[in-house]
C-alpha cells in the first residue's frame, strides 16, 4: 500500500463539496499536493450544438440553463450579443430593468458562493444565513417573471413583461434589509482567527499570471488586477450608474473573499440607484417579428458572478438559426487555473481554492 | 449489606440509565440548537416539538442492515465502538452529583463512589477510548479509514498532554485527587476554580473540544470531505455506538468541567448566607444545570466556528497549550508557594 | 435494440422534416462574411507595427460592429501572437477565447479557428482568425498565453483540430474514448445511435472498469 511515495486520491464526481459534479484527481506526498488533474465534462449536454437548431429567441431558455445560479446574466449576454449583431436599440427603461436584474443576480449568487464557500471550511452557519437572504431575491423574481432558477426574462430587445407595480418597492425594502446582513455574514468570518489561517496565504497568484492563465472576475481582481467588464466596456446601464470595482492586493483566498464581500456592498449601491432612478418609456425596442441578423460574427462581453462571460455568434444571415453559438465560459477558464493554485497545498485546501474561484459546473460544461 | 451492595447497584443503576437517555437526546439537543442558530426549527415531525426524534434514530439504526467488510477483522471490527463507548460510562463511577443528603431515612451520597485518585483514575480510562478510534481503522482492512484513525488518535492523544497539565493545577490548589474533595475545597477556598484558574479553564475546555473531535477539530471526521473518517465502514448499531461515544464523551467532559472548575453541586457563592435562599434549588439540579451550559457551549461553538486545518489543529496543541498549560503550572506552584 | 434513436424535436422555422436536421435549410452558407473597414475609418496604431515586424501576418483585415478581425495565415499564428502580446501598442496579455467554427464547404479550409484578445493596459480587443484545413495542425499558442490550454483542449474535442506543442492534448467535455467530433456539422445531434443504443449495460462496465484501473 506505502510503496510509492505518491498517493493518487480522486476526488469523485460525486463529493458533497465540489459545487457540481467535478472530479479532481489528487496526486498527493503525504499531505502535500503536488498535482491536480481536474476532470470535467460530466454536466455537458450539448448547449452549443442544441442552439444550432433553435431560433434565435428559444436559445434564451438554454442559456438559463448554464450558470444556473445567476441565470438572467447568461440572458442578458446573449441578449445583448444579438442585438449588437442586429443593431438594436434598446430602450432605457429596459436597460435599467436589465441592470436591476443584473445586480440582484450578482447578490444572489455571491449569496449562495458565501455559503458554500464558508460551509466547506466548516463554519455551517453562514450557509444558512446566506440561503435565507436568497430566498428574498428569489421571491423577487418570482414576483417579476413567475420562476425562481431558470427565468428566461430577457427577450432580444428588452424583456418580456414589464416589472410588476410595487416591486421596485419590495427591491428597496429588499436592499434595506440586505445591507445589515453583509454585515451578519462578516462578523462571522472576515476577523474570524479560524476563517484566517484558512484563508490566508492559500492559493496566491500574482496579476500578470492570473491574467495570463485566463482568469477573470474576482480571482482576478483579488490579485490587484483592475479589470470589470462592466467599467472597461459598459453595457446596459452601468455607463450610468457610481459604483467602485473592490480590488485586492495578495491575490490569496482571503483576498478573493474581501473582493465578492464589497461586490456585495456595490451591487446594492447600483441596485438603489438604478431603482430609485428608474426611467419611464417601453420596455421592448423595435423588434422585427423575425429575428434573422445580418450575416456576420461578433464577440460581446459581460461581468457575470463568476467572471467575463463572452457570447461569440455567427450568423449567416439565411436561416433562423444562429450558425455557430459559442460561449466563454468564466468558470471553465477560471477553473483550469485550479491547477497551478494547488500545487504545494494541503488536501483540505483543495476544497477551499474550489470555493474561492466560484465554478458552477453548469457553465464549465454546458 | 443494603449499603454496600443495594444502593451502589441502584446507584449504578440509575446513572448508567440516565446517561443513556441523556447520550440518546443530546442528539437531538444539537440537532435542535444549530437549527435555531441558522434561524431554522429542527426536527419538528416526530413527537410534538419533536421530542421523539432519538426514538426514530434508534429504531433506524438498530434495523439497518449489519454489514461487515468482507476482509475486516471480526471481532475487533466489533469491538472497537464498544471499546470506544464503554470508556466513557465507566467515568461515572466516580462523577459527584451532590453530596450526602438524606433520602428515606438513610444517608446516601450522590455519587457511585469516591475513591481517593478520582481524577486519575479519569483520566487513565478516558485514555482507552482513545483505542477504540485506532482499532476501527484498523480492523476496517481499508487505507482511507486507516489513515484517518490514525489522524484522529494522533489529534486526541496531543491534546491530552494539554489536559492534564491544566489537571494538575487543579489538583495543586485543591491538594487532593479526590473529586468529592475538589468540590469541597472550592467550597472551603471560597472560590470556583475557574476563576482562580482561568487560564486552566480555558485550555481544559478547547482541550476537551479537541478530545471529543468536535468543531472546530473534527477535521478527521468532517474528513467527508474525502474519506468518511475512521467510522467509513461502519453501519447500523456500531456506526450509532460510535456516534453515541462522541456524544457520551462530551458529556463526561462537561461533567469533569463543571466538577473541577465550576463548583461542582455547589450554589453560587455558597459561603454567602444572603443567597441562602438558592438553597431550595437541589444539589444535584446545579451541577446538571452547569453540565448542560457547557453542552450548550459545545454545540454552540459547533455552529458559529469554521474548522482547523490538521496541521494548524496539531500545531495549536502543541505549540501553543503544552506550554501555556506548563506556565500555568509553574505560575500556581509558585503562588502556592508564596501564599503557604 | 440497435434502432435508431426516435428523432428529438427540433422546432426549426421552415419545414423539410425529412432532411437531417444539423444541415440549415437555406443555402449551404460557403464561410463567414468579413467585411473589410470602411474607408474612412483608420486601423488601430498596433495593426503597423505588427505588418511591419511580421510580414504577411495579416491576410485580411476585417471590421464590423465595432470589433476588428485579423485574418493571419496558420503558419504566421505563433509569430504573430508573439507580437501581438509583447507589442507596446498591441499588448494583448489576455486571451479571451479560443473557438473554432465549421465552414464544411469552403475550399480553402474547413475551419474557423477565432481567438478573441483583450488587452488589459490599453483596453482594446482584437479578434484573430486562422482558416484550417481538416487535417492541418495547427500550432498552439499555450506557450503564449497559459489560458488557451483548455480552450484549446476543448476546440480539439468538438472539431478535431490537432494542435502541436500542446502540453496537454486530450479530450476534455466528451469521454477520453469517444469517437468523432461533435460540433462538426456532420456530427447528427442526436448522437452517433449504434454506438449508444447497443448494449448500454455492457458498454457502462467497460467505462466502470476503465475508471476503475484509473483510480488503482
Amino acid at each position: 500500500m506505502f510503496d510509492t511515495n505518491e498517493l493518487v486520491l480522486n476526488m469523485g464526481p460525486q463529493h458533497p463539496s465540489t459545487h457540481g459534479v467535478l472530479r479532481v484527481i489528487l496526486r498527493l506526498d503525504g499531505e502535500k499536493v503536488v498535482d491536480a488533474d481536474v476532470v470535467i465534462g460530466y454536466l455537458h449536454r450539448g448547449i452549443e450544438k442544441l442552439s444550432e437548431n433553435r431560433n434565435w429567441t428559444q436559445i434564451i431558455l438554454l442559456t438559463d440553463r448554464m450558470d444556473y445560479v445567476a441565470a438572467a446574466t447568461n440572458n442578458v449576454g446573449y441578449c445583448e450579443t444579438v442585438e449588437k449583431l442586429m443593431s438594436i436599440e434598446v430602450p432605457r427603461r429596459a436597460k435599467y430593468v436589465r441592470t436591476i436584474l443584473c445586480e440582484l443576480q450578482r447578490i444572489a449568487s455571491h449569496c449562495l458562493w458565501v455559503g458554500t464557500h464558508a460551509m466547506d471550511i466548516g463554519a455551517m452557519t453562514v450557509f444558512l444565513y446566506a440561503f435565507r437572504e436568497r430566498e428574498l431575491i428569489l421571491d423577487l423574481f418570482e414576483e417579476f417573471c413567475g420562476a425562481r432558477l431558470t427565468y428566461n426574462s430577457m427577450r432580444i430587445g428588452g424583456l418580456p413583461l414589464d416589472i410588476p407595480p410595487g416591486w421596485d418597492k419590495k427591491v428597496l425594502e429588499f436592499c434595506a434589509i440586505m445591507d445589515a446582513k453583509i454585515d451578519e455574514y462578516e462578523e462571522l468570518l472576515t476577523h474570524n482567527r479560524i476563517w484566517l489561517e484558512r484563508t490566508k496565504g492559500i492559493g496566491v497568484i500574482s496579476g500578470p499570471a492570473a491574467v495570463a492563465l485566463g482568469l477573470s472576475g474576482p480571482p482576478l481582481r483579488g490579485s490587484g488586477v483592475p479589470r470589470d467588464v462592466r467599467k472597461d466596456e459598459p453595457y446596459a446601464a452601468y455607463d450610468e450608474m457610481q459604483f467602485d470595482v473592490p480590488v485586492g492586493t495578495a491575490g490569496d483566498t482571503y483576498d478573493r473573499y474581501l473582493v465578492r464581500m464589497e461586490e456585495f456592498r456595490q451591487s446594492l449601491r447600483i441596485v438603489r440607484q438604478a431603482t430609485e432612478g428608474l426611467p419611464e418609456g417601453p420596455i421592448v425596442g423595435k423588434v422585427p417579428r423575425l429575428i434573422k441578423p445580418p450575416a456576420g460574427e461578433t464577440y460581446h462581453a459581460i461581468e457575470s458572478p463568476k467572471g467575463e462571460l463572452g457570447y461569440f455568434i455567427v450568423s449567416d444571415g439565411k436561416s433562423t438559426n444562429p450558425y455557430r453559438f459559442r460561449v466563454r465560459p468564466p468558470s471553465f477558464c477560471n477553473l483550469q487555473g485550479l491547477r497551478t493554485l494547488c500545487k504545494g497545498h494541503l488536501v483540505a485546501d483543495v476544497v477551499a481554492l474550489i470555493g474561492s474561484l466560484d465554478v458552477v459546473l453548469g457553465e464549465v460544461d454546458r | 449489606m443494603i449499603d454496600t451492595l443495594v444502593i451502589p447497584l441502584l446507584k449504578i443503576v440509575i446513572v448508567l440509565n440516565a446517561t443513556l437517555v441523556a447520550v440518546t437526546y443530546m442528539v437531538l439537543l444539537e440537532r435542535k440548537v444549530i437549527a435555531w442558530a441558522q434561524s431554522r426549527l429542527g426536527p419538528m415531525r416526530v413527537g410534538p416539538y419533536g421530542i421523539l426524534q432519538p426514538v426514530a434514530d434508534a429504531i433506524k439504526l438498530m434495523i439497518k442492515e449489519d454489514i461487515t467488510p468482507v476482509r475486516a477483522d471480526k471481532w475487533v471490527f466489533t469491538a472497537a465502538p464498544i471499546i470506544s463507548m464503554v470508556p466513557a460510562l465507566i467515568v461515572y463511577a466516580v462523577i459527584p452529583f451532590g453530596p450526602e443528603v438524606r433520602l428515606f431515612g438513610r444517608q446516601v451520597t450522590l455519587y457511585i463512589t469516591d475513591i481517593n485518585v478520582g481524577l486519575l483514575f479519569i483520566v487513565s480510562v478516558a485514555s482507552v477510548g482513545v483505542y477504540g478510534i485506532i482499532l476501527a481503522g484498523y480492523a476496517s482492512n481499508s487505507k482511507y479509514p486507516l489513515l484517518a484513525s490514525l489522524r484522529a488518535s494522533a489529534q486526541l492523544i496531543s491534546y491530552e498532554v494539554a489536559v492534564t497539565l491544566t489537571l494538575v493545577s487543579v489538583i495543586m490548589m485543591a491538594g487532593s485527587l479526590s473529586m468529592v474533595s475538589i468540590v469541597r475545597a472550592q467550597e472551603s477556598q471560597r472560590m470556583w476554580y475557574a476563576f482562580a484558574q482561568p487560564l486552566a479553564f480555558a485550555i481544559f475546555f478547547i482541550g476537551g473540544l479537541a478530545e471529543t473531535n468536535r468543531a472546530p477539530f473534527d477535521m478527521p471526521e468532517a474528513e467527508q470531505e474525502l474519506t468518511g473518517g475512521f467510522h467509513t465502514e461502519y453501519s447500523g448499531m456500531r456506526f450509532a455506538l460510535f456516534f453515541l461515544a462522541e456524544y457520551a464523551n462530551m458529556i463526561v467532559v462537561s461533567s469533569v468541567a463543571t466538577t473541577l472548575f465550576l463548583g461542582g453541586w455547589l450554589r453560587p457563592f455558597p459561603n454567602v448566607a444572603f443567597l441562602s435562599f438558592l438553597d431550595f434549588v437541589p444539589s444535584w439540579t446545579w451541577f446538571l444545570l452547569k453540565s448542560f451550559f457547557f453542552l450548550y457551549v459545545f454545540i454552540w461553538i459547533r455552529a458559529t466556528l469554521p474548522r482547523y486545518r490538521y496541521d494548524q489543529l496539531m500545531r495549536l496543541g502543541w505549540k501553543v497549550l503544552i506550554p501555556l498549560a506548563i506556565a500555568n503550572l509553574v505560575v500556581t506552584g509558585i503562588v502556592k508557594v508564596m501564599l503557604l | 435494440m440497435a434502432d435508431a434513436p426516435p428523432p428529438s424535436d427540433k422546432p426549426t422555422a421552415s419545414a423539410a422534416p425529412a432532411a437531417p436536421a444539423h444541415v440549415p435549410k437555406a443555402a449551404v452558407p460557403t464561410g463567414p462574411s468579413d467585411p473589410p473597414p470602411p474607408a474612412d475609418l483608420a486601423p488601430p496604431a498596433f495593426l503597423a507595427a505588427l505588418q511591419a515586424a511580421v510580414p504577411g501576418s495579416v491576410a485580411h483585415v476585417s471590421y464590423w460592429l465595432g470589433d476588428w478581425t485579423l485574418v493571419v495565415p496558420a503558419a504566421l499564428l505563433l509569430q504573430t501572437a508573439q507580437h501581438l502580446r509583447d507589442g507596446a501598442d498591441a499588448a494583448f496579455d489576455f486571451c479571451s477565447d479560443v473557438t473554432a467554427t465549421d465552414w464544411p464547404p469552403r475550399a480553402e479550409g474547413r475551419f474557423d479557428v477565432i481567438y478573441c484578445l483583450y488587452s488589459t493596459r490599453l483596453r482594446h480587443r482584437v479578434r484573430l482568425k486562422v482558416i484550417l484545413g481538416e487535417q492541418q495542425p495547427l500550432a498552439s499558442v499555450t506557450s503564449i498565453w497559459p489560458a488557451a490550454d483548455w480552450l484549446e483542449r476543448e476546440v480539439y474535442d468538438m472539431f478535431g483540430v490537432g494542435f502541436t506543442g500542446h502540453p496537454d492534448r486530450r479530450r476534455i467535455l466528451m469521454p477520453e474514448d469517444w469517437q468523432g467530433f461533435p460540433q462538426r456539422k456532420d456530427y447528427p445531434l442526436e448522437g452517433p445511435g449504434e454506438l449508444l443504443m447497443e448494449n448500454p449495460i455492457d458498454w457502462l462496465k467497460l467505462r466502470q472498469s476503465r475508471d476503475q484501473a484509473d483510480i488503482e
